[in-house]
């Protein structure tokens, strides 16, 4: 039998629901992802760290979970790190059953495994709606026959970048080409993945590491979880770089909010972020147009960008920015996924023009 | 950037409904006009399709009541002179047309562009060679095909391939002529058909048992792409797509699945080059990710009017916008009014489309479900879990079942085949399996549905079995809960706990369970279809009703001022689009009246169901069940149930019982005109005549009433829809048949047998009153003596050859019934009238199918009529009526019969036609050319084969015969015939028929060698013998495509149109010319 929870929001706003993964009580920022495949993907997801993923779309687990292989290289096959990174799954009708040739257990069975809980019977249009409205909240799952004990969490001001990303420097095809120094903020593996299929050798870094006095021929910040005002480090980091050398320089998501702030320009909280599979972004200056992969709650505030920086892609539905370039240097990012996994794969051409600049 | 020089377009329909090409280019031809119009531009329209509501006033400018050819089309051109034209908005009937235009090079000669994609993409879509040879150029793996170009390059080709394969016609609709062979023999014989309907068929190996997943994907010239919607099959392939259960979006494909194939469906539209809309199809290996793509639609389809109503992205609307030359980066979100057209629409419910089928009205049709499609209409679903879509469904389909479970017993000999080969039966043969304890790798086995889908279904069963354990006293909230949310109906519950059985009435059993629910505080929430999972506000009027939720979307109003439309359901045999038009011209008028209007209903091909339509859609069930909830909800100032057809018609007793406030004709007065007993005794009271008839329950009543009267006679349970219900029944076999079919259809009531009188005429009354005063009517005439089911017949408008005695008894008894029933709206009678005597035969007080097309031409909107009246407002009795009329309109059907394979296509005893057109015409013979031509006939070039029936049709037949000979035409007669016909004087050659072997030349050797233009068949009776002596001429000429009539007076009006008037004295008058 499943156990009877209560999501319970900051705002008292509460949801009765039943225990699918494991059974232990949790709190953190409620976030809502439009995504309609991709739960192995995004559980696996760094960026989700200490966040409560709720799926708008209500049947999920319908394919089980791959297996947990990994390659040659050090890389999970199926998933975009070694664990399951957000706090919980909040889902409106999971499949108990489930079906895929490539599955090997179930997601309830991968969840306990991971000690991460999954509610189910959730009202999960509504929990949007209410989210949209006042924007995302800190939010519990609490257990009906056990007390409220649990502490509040914290999201803002907890650098959870620091908790997800490597601890020492791993190298991924050595020796083959150019040498890329990638900033682990939280990366994922398809990241990684995109840059040694192009024939590159990656030397993944802690976010905090100082890379400036290694040989190499371009840097990768990374996507990451929360505040990007906690990476000051980091920030600094990229700057010295920026002001001794002209190395071609991409980003992704975090690793776009990095750069911008690098480069002076400043960074806001989204009301209630863009998590999804279906966010439209336009080139600018051009008729050109791209469904993308999106998982942020911060964004690049365009109005602060200096004048040798512009935009290079725009929300289409919100007009927010995702992605900046600098007028002369190489040095570009998008707030989106190209790497998608989960997602479309329509832009993975940004990797390919990060490699071009490499010389 | 919209193209300026685009002033005026062309818009080229699909004709009348058919199977493979239904409502669905009604409706994405009506959002094309409107997107056109919002342009500023002006449009002209083909279409002979009268009872759409793209051919209403103020959707297109020009609408031109024409075949959809190539000869019609140029003809239009050269009047009209538009810039443009659309082509891809009227099905493949459209497509053929425009790209046989281009090739002839029309379109340059006129200097009119194509918009959206150029005609040489759509070549390469549809010629599978091009097509294979596109898709290689990219790498993209297609289906190995071989096309074969006579019938041992087929063989060869198959046997290289190895058995089993897959045999398709080349340019044809919907999979026509198209089929599995495992050997040879089989192959021949589908290659046979096929090559009649193409010069080239294609041999492939088949990939039975693969899921089949479909993209719609939508591009600009600027090459732009978005994929708006996925969609998987329940069944695995080798089912055709259409004849499929269809979920949106995918249920068992990975993220990395989902969006390998996405990726390759933009890649192969770029390379193609479509603007516009499109359609990818794919066979997807259950074990791997291996892939083939198995065709490309570069035009509006089925799948994308169902994507548009299962994501509510309006694809037609956005694929014309595209067409006149705009970006979808310049195009909003019609739902958000907000976000940008360029998105994909995130889905947070899952939808269902179920085929509906009426297999059962086809003598002798092939039940099997296969590559080629049978099904006539389909519904949408929709649900927070697959459970309750899928019961939803199931329920929408109207074929009395009530989801999945809880249905009356089917009675399968062998499961295990039941199982293995499909039929329109499959999912409550899998419901049957579950419940006997058939373990879900069992099923899949014999089905290879994927496993995820019949553990859905199980978990159904599950919930069922627990229902089962409980009574009215112990059944808890928890469970009671769980029953709704995974989709059960209070009387499904009701019957799983024996209430039914204890109450022994089903709607009464429903009710406490649904008072019980309300009790326990279980309602249901509706929610809002908004095409971004709630991540943006939205106020959209798109809905749908659940128990998966705590809080509804949207916030009632109560004030009194919804009113509610009751829709049509699927389309099926005797109910289609012209109910549809009829709710859409309810919902305008309510509208215009600053009512707010709100419909009920769940066909995706439909207009009605547009969320711009209205200012509520409910897209969801006509249960009694599920209307309440609405109702309750809406807290409406009233109901309208009359302009639905018969689904809603049936619920208004029900309603009014509850005390809902049904607008126009009381509930009692309809049930007295549907209860035949008090429907008799009335116009008895007022001297009014009928045929003799007589209720009766058992077969021994029926046969001596029969014994009494005689054959033949006619046959009708109360209430059900005159498509199933009422029928002439010429014999023993047939009456027993039909009885047989009808107490399937209702238990409760009683059949009533009514003499039937022979040769005499069918005269329809459509009218309209206001508290029982007649304001407008419209009286049309068949062309067919009775006996022809009313919707089968061809119907002529004003009537040309009724006695004005006969015209004015039929006015007064009319109006005399309207009085009688105090009727307050739309109304039909139908009589039978011989000589000046007239009989009532029914009366329905709701719109009839006729509605539509005695509007059009008398050019009075009877629905805006009688909505009026329904509202309560002012009304102007109109001035014109039919004798005012210096044209003739024609209504004639169309058969589907070349798609129901086996199947005899005689007329008569079920109604059988799929769709109808309507034209107008300065005379008879011009209108009956226009409308046998729009639906498929050809005007023969040298050769009729006669073989004319009994000696009454044998006269009949006579002067047309003559006609023919007169104009240069040689005849072949099967025996009987060519005696006739060499006694008077009428050459012919005598051909023999299957039966009498030996002899030459036999008539379906001369058909098989295409030496027959045209084949009359008119049976004797409709014995057994008789109908197996002609059957095989008739099928031969189905599936070679020639040709075919059947009744005496269609046969000879048409002979007598063709060769009275040319195809260059037929007049090209848009609708408004006249």
């Amino acid at each position: 039998m499943m156990k009877n929870v209560t999501l319970v929001l900051s705002d008292g706003t509460r949801f009765r629901g039943k225990s699918f993964g494991y059974d232990a009580p949790v709190a953190g920022e409620v976030v809502f992802n439009t995504a309609m495949t991709g739960y192995p993907e995004s559980l696996t997801d760094p960026s989700y760290a200490g966040q409560l993923v709720v799926l708008t779309y209500p049947l999920v687990g319908n394919y089980g979970v791959p297996p947990f292989t990994i390659e040659a290289d050090g890389l999970p096959t199926f998933m975009e790190s070694e664990r399951i990174h957000a706090s919980a799954l909040i889902v409106s009708d999971y499949s108990e059953e489930y079906s895929h040739w490539n599955a090997t257990e179930s997601l309830a069975c991968w969840l306990k495994r991971e000690h991460v809980p999954g509610i189910t019977g959730i009202d999960t249009r509504e929990l949007t709606k209410v989210l949209r409205e006042h924007g995302v909240m800190m939010g519990k799952i609490l257990f009906d026959d056990e007390p409220d004990n649990i502490p509040e969490a914290d999201y803002e001001g907890v650098n959870f970048v620091d908790r997800v990303s490597c601890k020492e420097v791993i190298r991924y095809n050595e020796g083959t080409g150019k040498k890329v120094v990638l900033v682990d903020c939280g990366v994922k593996a398809n990241i990684i993945r995109c840059l040694v299929e192009r024939g590159v050798e990656v030397v993944r870094v802690p976010w905090n590491y100082d890379y400036t006095d290694m040989k190499y021929d371009g840097l990768f910040l990374a996507n990451g979880p929360g505040d990007p005002d906690m990476c000051s480090d980091a920030v600094e980091i990229i700057r010295k770089q920026m002001s001794q050398s002209t190395k071609p320089i991409c980003g992704i998501c975090m690793g776009n909010q990095l750069l911008a702030k690098a480069s002076g320009a400043e960074i806001y909280k989204l009301k209630y972020g863009h998590r999804g599979h279906n966010q439209p972004v336009r080139f600018v200056g051009t008729k050109q147009c791209f469904i993308t992969s999106q998982n942020h709650g911060y964004a690049v505030d365009a109005n602060t960008l200096d004048f040798d920086w512009e935009e290079m892609f725009v929300n289409m539905n919100d007009g927010s920015n995702e992605g900046i370039r600098h007028t002369t240097n190489p040095w570009f990012s998008s707030q989106f996924h190209p790497e998608a996994c989960s997602g479309p794969v329509d832009t993975e051409f940004i990797f390919d023009m990060f490699v071009t600049t490499l010389r | 950037m919209k193209d300026e020089t685009i002033k005026k377009v062309l818009l080229l329909g699909s004709g009348a409904l058919k199977i493979g090409e239904a409502g669905e280019f009604d409706y994405s031809g009506s959002q094309a006009l409107k997107a056109l119009r919002e342009e500023g531009v002006e449009t002209v329209l083909i279409n002979p399709n009268i009872a759409t509501v793209q051919t209403s006033e103020g959707v297109a400018d020009r609408i031109y009541f024409l075949p959809v050819k190539p000869y019609f089309v140029e003809r239009v051109i050269r009047k009209e002179r538009p810039d443009g034209v659309l082509l891809s908005f009227g099905g493949q009937t459209a497509l053929n047309c425009g790209v046989e235009l281009e090739r002839t090079g029309v379109f340059a000669k006129y200097g009119v562009k194509v918009l959206g994609t150029p005609v040489s993409a759509i070549m390469n879509t549809e010629d599978r060679e091009l097509f294979v040879e596109q898709l290689n150029e990219i790498d993209v793996k297609t289906i190995k095909s071989e096309a074969c170009e006579t019938m041992d390059e087929a063989r060869k080709a198959a046997a290289a391939l190895g058995y089993p394969v897959i045999v398709r016609a080349a340019y044809a609709l919907g999979g026509l002529g198209s089929g599995f062979a495992d050997n040879e023999e089989e192959l021949d014989k589908i290659c046979e058909k096929a090559f009649s309907f193409s010069p080239q068929v294609l041999v492939e190996k088949s990939l039975k048992g693969w899921k089949e997943i479909e993209y719609e994907v939508v591009r600009d010239h600027y090459d732009n792409c978005i994929t708006v919607c996925n969609m998987e099959n329940f069944d695995p392939l080798g089912i055709h797509t259409g004849e499929s259960i269809v979920v949106a979006p995918s249920q068992t494909l990975t993220n990395s699945e989902y969006h390998k194939l996405r990726a390759l469906a933009i890649k192969i539209v770029r390379h193609i080059g479509i603007v516009g809309e499109c359609n990818v199809q794919y066979a997807f290996d259950p074990k791997s990710e291996d892939y083939r793509v198995i065709e490309v639609n570069a035009r509006l389809s089925r799948s994308s009017a169902l994507a548009s109503k299962a994501t509510g992205y309006p694809l037609a609307f956005v694929a014309a916008k595209l067409g006149m030359g705009y970006g979808l980066f310049e195009l909003k979100n019609s739902v958000t009014k907000t976000t940008s057209a360029f998105f994909e629409p995130a889905l947070d419910y899952v939808v269902c489309k179920i085929p509906r089928w009426d297999l059962s009205k086809f003598r002798g049709v092939d039940k099997e479900l296969g590559s080629s499609m049978k099904s006539v209409g389909e519904v949408m679903a929709i649900g927070r879990n697959f459970e309750e879509a899928i019961q939803k469904g199931l329920r929408m389909i109207g074929q009395g079942m009530h989801g999945f479970v809880e249905n009356k017993e089917l009675e399968i000999e062998d499961l295990d085949a039941a199982l293995s080969e499909p039929t329109d039966k499959r999912v409550f043969v899998i419901s049957k399996a579950l419940h006997k304890n058939y373990t879900i790798d069992r099923i899949h086995e014999f089905t290879k549905i994927d496993k995820w889908f019949l553990q859905k279904l199980k978990h159904i069963i599950d919930i069922d079995e627990e229902l089962k354990k409980v009574n009215i006293n112990t059944l808890d909230k928890d469970l009671l809960r769980t029953a709704k949310v995974y989709g059960f109906t209070d009387f499904q519950i009701a019957r799983a706990i024996g209430l039914e059985k204890e109450l022994g009435n089903m709607h009464k059993a429903g009710l406490l369970v649904r008072n019980k629910r309300k009790g326990y505080g279980i309602l249901p929430v509706v929610k809002q279809i908004d095409t971004l999972a709630a991540e943006y506000p939205a106020q959209t009027n798109y809905l749908y009703v659940t128990y998966s939720g705590v809080k509804s979307d949207i916030v009632f109003e109560n004030d009194k001022r919804s009113v509610i439309v009751l829709g049509s359901g699927a389309y099926r045999i005797g109910s289609s689009v012209e109910f549809d038009w009829c709710g859409v011209q309810a919902l305008n008028t309510i509208r215009k009246e600053g009512w707010r209007s709100v419909m009920v209903n769940y066909n995706p091909e439909t207009v009605s169901t547009d969320y711009d339509m209205c200012d509520r859609l409910y897209f969801d069930e006509l249960t009694f069940e599920r209307v309440m909830d609405i109702i309750e909800m809406e807290c409406p100032h009233g109901v309208i149930v009359s302009t639905g057809g018969q689904i809603p018609n049936n619920l208004a007793m029900k309603l009014d019982a509850q005390n809902v406030p049904i607008l126009g004709t009381k509930a009692q007065d309809i049930d007295g005109a549907e209860d035949r007993a008090k429907f008799s005794a009335m116009l008895t009271d007022s001297g009014i005549n009928q045929p003799e008839w007589s209720a009766l329950t058992s077969m021994e009543d029926i046969d001596k009433f029969v014994d009494r009267v005689g054959f033949p006679v006619l046959v009708r349970p109360s209430y059900v829809l005159s498509g199933a219900a009422m029928n002439v029944c010429s014999n023993e076999d047939e009456l027993e048949r039909f009885l047989q079919l009808a107490a399937n259809v209702s238990e409760d009531h009683p059949v009533v047998v009514s003499k039937f009188i022979e040769h005499a005429k069918e005269i329809e009354m459509d009218a309209v009153a206001k508290n029982g005063e007649v304001l407008a009517y419209a009286i049309s005439e068949h062309i067919e003596f009775a006996g022809v089911h009313s919707g089968d017949a061809t119907i002529q408008f004003p009537p040309q050859k009724l006695y004005v005695e006969t015209m004015r008894r039929i006015k007064r008894v009319s109006r005399q019934i309207a009085k009688n029933l105090h009727i307050n709206g739309p109304f039909n009678i139908q009589f039978m009238a011989r000589e000046n005597d007239i009989l009532v035969i029914e009366c329905n007080l709701r719109a009839s199918r006729s509605f539509p097309f005695v509007s059009k031409v008398l050019k009075i909107n009877l629905i805006e009529l009688a909505t009026r009246v329904m509202l309560g407002l002012p009304i102007e009795k109109p001035s014109k009526n039919l004798f005012d009329l210096d044209y003739v309109g024609i209504k004639a059907s169309q058969f589907s019969f070349n798609r129901l394979q086996k199947a005899d296509p005689v007329l008569g005893v079920d109604m059988s036609s799929t769709g109808e057109v309507g034209c107008l015409g300065d005379d008879t013979n011009t209108a009956l050319l226009k409308s046998m031509l729009s639906v498929g006939y050809r005007v023969p070039e040298k050769t009729v084969l006669l073989s004319t029936g009994g000696a009454k049709q044998k006269v009949d037949m006579l002067d047309a015969a003559k006609q023919l000979v007169v104009h240069g035409y040689k005849l072949y007669a099967t025996g009987g015939t060519s005696k006739f016909l060499e006694e008077n004087g009428i050459a012919n050659t005598r051909v023999f028929w299957p039966s009498e072997e030996g002899m030459q030349p036999q008539a379906l050797d001369l058909l098989h060698e295409r030496k027959i233009d045209m084949v009359v068949n008119i049976p004797k009776n409709l014995t057994v013998h008789e109908l197996t002596n002609g059957y095989k001429i008739r099928r031969a000429a189905i599936d070679l495509n020639i040709p075919l009539i059947t009744n005496s007076r269609l046969a000879g009006a048409f002979i007598n149109a063709f060769c009275t008037v040319s195809l260059e004295d037929i007049d090209i008058k848009a609708w408004d010319e006249y």
